[in-house]
């Protein structure tokens, strides 16, 4: 025991002595704001490319959920939402560079779970989507729900939740299928069309992107059942709750303003409404900015400068994007969904 | 008077014997069995190239914008790597500071042309080279960077494409053949101290994968520092790069120190040389000549190896076409960026294969029976 901690200590002041020589950003735990207002920009780290929700596209520009919400951070923060470093890491390095100190904030697709709650030192700011696993089949099978889908031969991406999700289910309803594993979406979305399975398993926000990859789209449909619960959102470091509070709110006042329909047009002339509810919103009545350390307006700014949470969905993974996924659960709890924000008050 | 004897002039070789029918005969047809592989291969060419080249060339889309340009025929649609080629070629790196990385690439061009020439005099030759190596990365490093001179500094996390790979490979074997060089002569040392701690270095780095290497540098190393200490992703992949590279060139090395004959140590150390002039100048241009293919070898893998770090989230260029097949504009094309990235990965180990043996070839020395 004495050893590894005395081995573990050595390791870390060679280590450090290393870092000493090569350039070094300091990042105390407690006051990452006052760091990031240091350095001047948000560090985020997001995926290594999945179209809708961050991906580069042939100029290097970003785009999608995960990339706004970074954006309205930082024009939370600073007021100008290029004011963002986006840092590509995959699913494995996720975690560490969020732990490190690498990022301030983590918003790559990742699914809250108790686990990585508690045990893995994060914190989940909230819920940006709503995702989960299900079923897309060509309409000539004539099915029309998954649960007539006993003997299906399946298409499933090889070491994936996906995969366990898929046999839970099955066996929860005493169905049989027989699994083909693939390596890349490519090749299982070639495979579906190809008629070598008859229906194809993944996160529904994948298979509308898969769904565009085949030659004729419209033959092919998703299946209305959803068989796991995947809600994605952003993820901060455990144990700076002012940080953790500017992210959360961010993502609470894009919900809000969708629901008292103030959107980055008409964001000016709102500031002259009637409601309080808008007002307080907009910066207009009660400061409500103090509290966060932030401008008093700052609410407003993110409206304006990256949009309401319709606005977001829309032009990344909505109508006005290839995906063309509908609200479904991510609509406001008003018209059925599941997106709720607490009031600004 | 009698008939003096004139010798018949030389009849030509039979007809079927020369140019394109005796080649054919003696090569295709000789033997049954030849034959019936002749007819073999004609048939896999009948019928696999005329689909590929229908695909490819006849009826492959070169012109447009979009992707509705592609939509015509089943053939390849080549507009796809067009619009994608400065992403390809640059990564994300920013559009009005590329002429930073041509001219280093020029530069580099320029600086390595008179290696390849005939008459320049090899002592300057030798110069030359060790300038490319001490200086050239220096130059390349503070161009790609900035920050300095009134460049503006530009993000490791920005640099991509064959620019990253090329960064990645150059690095790797700049680093790792001087450091190979030292570990072989260590590991060969009467010192036992350095000795074992060659032999340790050397059998820890080669007994690991390059994606642990790579996977324990973005990953692991992270958790050992302090918090909020960092330094930069690219940065430690190269160290890790180089030093696995480095264990692997040692024991080529070894191998060509140890085809040198005794007497040569012994003759040199005979003619007064301490240890590091025998290395220098008896010994070891022996052994690197010797192991050339070696070398080469060891660098074209490491030159395929770089596309690993898309474990780690760098967008080499196997990664960025993989990147650009995701595109939900460009949906449906990763044939076709795949067969690009295999082409361009081709041509570099092609030429580097082509390179080693006109190098072998201009330092035969009369060894070879």
């Amino acid at each position: 025991m004495n050893l590894t901690k005395s081995l573990t200590k050595s390791l870390t002041a060679t280590f450090a002595a290393v870092c000493l020589l090569a350039s070094v950003s300091a990042v105390q735990a407690g006051a990452t704001l006052d760091a990031i207002k240091k350095n001047g920009f948000i560090k985020c780290g997001v995926s290594d490319g999945l179209p809708g929700f961050s991906y580069a596209d042939e100029k290097g520009n970003y785009s999608g959920i995960d990339v706004d919400v970074c954006r309205a951070v930082a024009a939370a923060v600073f007021g100008d939402p290029k004011k963002v470093k986006f840092t590509p890491l995959t699913a494995k390095e996720r975690l560490t560079a969020l732990q490190s100190g690498e990022i301030d904030v983590l918003s790559r697709n990742t699914t809250w779970t108790s686990s990585r709650d508690s045990a893995q030192g994060m914190n989940f700011t909230g819920v940006t989507y709503y995702d989960g696993q299900g079923f897309l089949i060509n309409k000539k099978l004539g099915v029309k729900s998954a649960k007539e889908l006993d003997g299906a031969t399946v298409c499933v991406q090889a070491g994936t939740t996906t995969e366990l999700n898929l046999s839970d289910y099955f066996r929860a309803h005493k169905m049989k299928f027989t699994p083909i594993s693939y390596d890349k979406s490519d090749e299982s979305a070639k495979s579906l069309e190809a008629g070598r399975c008859d229906v194809l398993t993944s996160d529904q926000s994948q298979l509308y992107a898969q769904r565009i990859k085949l030659a004729k789209p419209d033959e092919f449909i998703v299946l209305p059942e959803v068989i796991s619960k995947e809600p994605l959102g952003p993820v901060v470091r455990h144990g700076d709750d002012d940080w953790f509070d500017i992210v959360k709110w961010t993502l609470f006042v894009m919900v809000d303003a969708e629901e008292l329909g103030v959107n980055s047009k008409n964001v000016e002339e709102m500031k002259k409404s009637a409601n309080p509810d808008i007002k307080r919103l907009l910066g207009v009545e009660g400061g409500k900015g103090k509290d966060f350390g932030l401008a008093n307006d700052w609410m407003a700014v993110v409206i304006a400068q990256v949009g309401n949470y319709g606005e977001i969905f829309d032009r990344n993974v909505g109508k006005d994007s290839p995906l063309k996924i509908e609200r479904g659960l991510n609509a406001l709890w008003t018209q059925g969904g599941l997106q709720y924000a607490p009031p600004v008050r | 008077m009698a008939k003096l004897h004139t010798p018949h002039p030389d009849l030509p070789p039979p007809a079927n014997a020369t140019g394109v029918p005796g080649w054919v005969r003696r090569n295709l047809l000789s033997s049954p069995l030849n034959i019936t592989l002749t007819v073999l291969a004609l048939y896999l060419l009948y019928v696999t190239l005329p689909p590929l080249l229908n695909w490819a060339l006849f009826n492959a889309t070169w012109t447009g914008e979009t992707r509705e340009a592609c939509q015509t025929n089943g053939g390849a649609c080549w507009v796809f790597i067009q619009v994608h080629f400065d992403q390809f070629m640059y990564g994300f790196y920013p559009e009005a500071q590329r002429w930073r990385v041509n001219s280093a690439a020029l530069l580099l061009i320029l600086g390595a042309a008179p290696l390849f020439a005939g008459r320049v005099p090899s002592k300057l030759k030798v110069r030359l080279g060790l300038g490319l190596l001490v200086i050239y990365p220096v130059i390349a490093f503070v161009l790609f960077k900035g920050g300095l001179f009134g460049l503006p500094a530009v993000d490791t996390r920005r640099w991509g494409g064959l620019l990253l790979t090329l960064v990645i490979a150059g690095a790797g074997m700049t680093a790792a053949l001087p450091l190979g060089v030292l570990l072989a002569l260590g590991r060969r040392s009467q010192m036992p101290a350095i000795q074992s701690l060659c032999v340790i270095f050397i059998e820890l780095w080669r007994g690991v994968p390059l994606i642990t290497v790579l996977f324990m540098s973005s990953v692991m190393l992270p958790l050992f520092l302090p918090e909020g200490m960092n330094f930069d992703k690219l940065l430690r992949a190269l160290i890790g790069v180089a030093l696995f590279q480095a264990a692997y060139m040692a024991e080529v090395v070894r191998g060509g120190l140890q085809a040198i004959p005794k007497g040569q140590f012994e003759a040199a150390a005979a003619l007064g040389l301490g240890y590091w002039k025998i290395m220098a100048l008896i010994v070891l241009p022996q052994a690197l000549k010797l192991v050339i293919p070696g070398v080469v070898n060891t660098f074209i893998a490491l030159f395929k190896d770089t596309s690993l770090v898309l474990i780690i989230g760098l967008f080499d260029l196997m990664n960025i076409v993989h990147n650009a097949t995701t595109n939900p504009e460009w949906l449906g094309f990763s044939t076709e960026g795949y067969v690009f990235a295999a082409a361009v990965y081709w041509l570099f180990c092609f030429s580097m294969s082509r390179y080693s043996q006109n190098l072998e070839k201009r330092l035969h020395t009369g060894h070879k029976r």
